[in-house]
């Protein structure tokens, strides 16, 4: 079964690639972007998909610094 | 005394390695698919791009077979020196604290820069006794050393910070300046500048000799002053 896994810098920790982001938005004419983040879509096919939070745990993520979420997939969870 | 430098597909600062570590002393390779640390005395996990770094800087590496042989190594008191991909590659697999995020400024950097050695009484730092600062070069993307407030608090209780950046001189937006951190129970070691590429007069500064300096005298006197 297709699982989506998105991976996404904690909260609270500096994201440069975030800023940069929010920055270039206003220089295009979009006005009141605020809180942007960026992290990783990881799109995965599994036999198993309870299996799925401890390869977030293990590789997908680095929980110190990164929050996991899995999305579409029938079982949906998250790590923070 | 005796190195071994692992050799990952993409490590591209072990022959630098290699060189730095026979000025001190014999070193082998340590290849990423063997089991075998071939007796050596202290085990270096190099810099470079191990496994390509794909999904994160040394997030692969982590499951290589040495890497079993490496921790069951340190678990057991052995000498790991990981050098800026060496030491993404110890946060990853938790034989060091915290994590290396990519430089504040997203940009690579290269360039010489001057670091506080903050303890000498360290299996790591021991030869640093009468030279404090050193001149030492950085080069990566990814160097911002992470942990959170509550463990950098720790860290630095236990006197695990070994090494910082000087003042005005930390490239990467590293919390507290951090340079350099050790495990508990000092016996692994993590640091993004590059020691092994200042060993010669000829690229401008042999203060990286200090480390590897450090290393013999504690495997040939591991009491520390």
């Amino acid at each position: 079964m297709r699982a989506r896994v998105l991976v996404r810098p904690k909260q609270g920790i500096l994201d440069p690639q975030g800023q940069a982001v929010e920055r270039a938005l206003p220089a295009l004419g979009f006005q009141g972007v605020r809180n942007v983040h960026v992290g990783r879509l990881i799109e995965l096919d599994v036999d198993d998909a309870r299996q799925l939070p401890e390869m977030c745990e293990r590789l997908l993520s680095n929980p110190l610094i990164e929050d996991w979420e899995i999305v579409e997939a029938e079982i949906v969870e998250a790590g923070r | 005394v005796k190195f071994g430098v692992v050799r990952f597909p993409g490590s591209c600062d072990d022959v630098d390695a290699l060189l730095a570590a026979q000025r001190v002393g014999d070193a082998a390779v340590l290849w990423h698919a063997d089991r075998d640390l071939q007796g050596v005395d202290a085990v270096i996990i190099p810099g470079g791009f191990s496994y390509g770094d794909y999904l994160r800087a040394g997030a692969i590496a982590r499951f290589a077979p040495v890497m079993e042989e490496v921790a069951d190594f340190a678990r057991s008191g052995g000498l790991v020196l990981g050098i800026c991909n060496g030491f993404q590659v110890l946060c990853e697999a938790h034989l060091l604290p915290g994590a290396l995020l990519p430089n504040v400024s997203l940009r690579f950097i290269c360039r010489q820069v001057e670091l506080k050695v903050t303890r000498t009484d360290t299996a790591f730092t021991r030869a640093c006794q009468r030279q404090r600062r050193l001149s030492i070069p950085v080069k990566h993307t990814t160097g911002r050393y992470y942990a959170s407030e509550h463990q950098l608090d720790q860290l630095e209780a236990a006197g695990q910070v070994l090494l910082k950046y000087a003042p005005g001189q930390n490239p990467n937006g590293s919390v507290r300046d951090i340079a350099g951190v050790g495990n508990e129970q000092g016996n692994v070691f993590g640091l993004m500048p590059h020691p092994e590429h200042a060993v010669d007069p000829l690229t401008g500064s042999t203060d990286g000799l200090a480390i590897f300096e450090s290393i013999r005298a504690h495997v040939g006197d591991p009491a520390l002053v």
